[in-house]
């Protein structure tokens, strides 16, 4: 049975009319880890759309708790197989660990890249107690495009288990160096597995 | 018909409500353009209380002359003139493609003092044939005529020299009239092309 209002169908089949507005940021995947290697959006490959479909995307990583504690990083595939897009990026931290001894703002060199294909970080030491885990944004901007370098830039919140522990932020930005379509993004741990946490990748119209 | 579940409006007037609350208003395309203007009631455009929170996005601005500056500004007469007072701070983090130079700084360049100037997003562009900036800026409540006007913005450009520049802006357009309307540009030259998008933000 269809839903009919003021002559418009609203619903029919199980679904959606085509024609209904559903708002502008639609969720396109939602990845959770189980002990994984890896959590990795491909276009193309069960449901994900990374293309040509949206100017924008979002990442919203929830929680990500790992295995053991390790660097939480990111990278982007340009056309082959492998998470190997040249990169450069910078990479900014604030700080304040629990007892209050520490607290600031500080550019980290470490954390950033220059003309690199190796892994972006996004968590430094990224926290393994139970209740230790880190959840932020990634945004990518128009990565279809073949025009112009692709940019990103995100922000992570996390628990950092070293250094006297506390809340700790991540805050890079950057783009990848290519005109070469960006059509994957890879999320892991430098170390250990993603024991937990969800990853959603949305679409901006 | 309406359809009401538990006392809430489902669906009537043939929509359906509740399916989103991040909304596409307007996009505009760059051109070799001198400006492109979002002004309420003008081009479908909306900007005035039917949202709390207004989104802008820049999606690969290009800048046709290099080193130029892009820029924003408000208007409270519907687009005759973009020069409202605006405070306002800016901040970035910024890293050579050679790996040199990684840092976080103030510019006290970039950000104003009651000034009625272009508030820059993006400095010293390069006009490469791959380079462009992108990023976002969030307008609060522009209609209020009791409060001044919030704005929050982080854009990430290829700067000319090579550098990648994480640009954060924030400030407000300090007066008690209504923005209605917002204008970019760069400081020199044209928006060679790019586009950018107006979203409203429900509040129910």
């Amino acid at each position: 049975m269809g839903l009919i209002s003021n002559g418009t169908t609203l619903l029919d089949a199980g679904s959606l009319d085509g024609g209904v507005a559903t708002g502008d940021m639609i969720l396109i995947k939602t990845l959770a880890a189980s002990n994984s290697s890896a959590l990795s959006f491909v276009h193309g490959t069960s449901s994900v759309v990374l293309d040509g479909t949206y100017k924008e995307y979002l990442f919203k990583y929830i929680n990500i708790h790992p295995t053991e504690v390790a660097q939480l990083v990111i990278n982007f595939r340009d056309g082959g197989s492998n998470f190997d897009a040249t990169k450069t990026s910078t990479a900014y931290n604030p700080y304040h660990v629990e007892d209050d001894t520490a607290a600031g703002l500080i550019y980290r060199e470490a954390w950033d890249l220059a003309q690199s294909t190796g892994d972006q970080i996004i968590a430094q030491e990224l926290g393994a107690a139970a209740d230790e885990s880190g959840s932020g944004y990634l945004h990518l901007f128009n990565p279809a495009d073949t025009t112009f370098v692709t940019h990103f830039m995100g922000h992570t919140a996390y628990y950092q288990q070293l250094g006297g522990g506390g809340p700790f932020g991540v805050i890079y930005a950057g783009y990848c160096n290519t005109t070469t379509a960006i059509d994957g993004v890879t999320f892991k741990m430098s170390a250990g597995n993603l024991s937990t946490g969800t990853i959603k990748l949305y679409g901006i119209k | 018909m309406a359809v009401i579940s538990n006392g809430t409006t489902l669906a009537d007037a043939g929509a359906m409500s509740g399916l989103g609350s991040l909304t596409l208003i307007k996009t505009l395309t760059a051109s070799s353009s001198g400006t492109l203007s979002f002004v309420h009631g003008s081009a479908s455009v909306v900007l005035d209380s039917t949202y709390p929170v207004y989104l802008f996005k820049f999606l690969n601005v290009h800048a046709a002359t290099d080193t130029a500056n892009f820029t924003f500004n408000g208007s409270i007469d519907s687009g005759s003139n973009y020069n409202v007072h605006k405070t306002s701070s800016y901040f970035y983090a910024s890293h050579e493609e050679g790996g040199s130079n990684g840092q976080v700084s103030y510019n006290t360049n970039n950000d104003l003092a009651q000034g009625t100037g272009f508030q820059i997003i993006n400095e010293e562009c390069a006009n490469d044939g791959d380079a462009s900036g992108s990023g976002e800026m969030y307008l609060f409540s522009p209609s209020s005529t009791t409060f001044l006007k919030h704005f929050i913005g982080r854009a990430n450009n290829y700067h000319r020299a090579n550098i990648t520049n994480d640009n954060n802006f924030s400030g407000y357009f300090n007066t008690t009239s209504a923005i209605d309307a917002i204008q970019f540009k760069f400081s020199s030259g044209n928006i060679g092309s790019g586009i950018i998008k107006l979203y409203g933000i429900k509040d129910s």
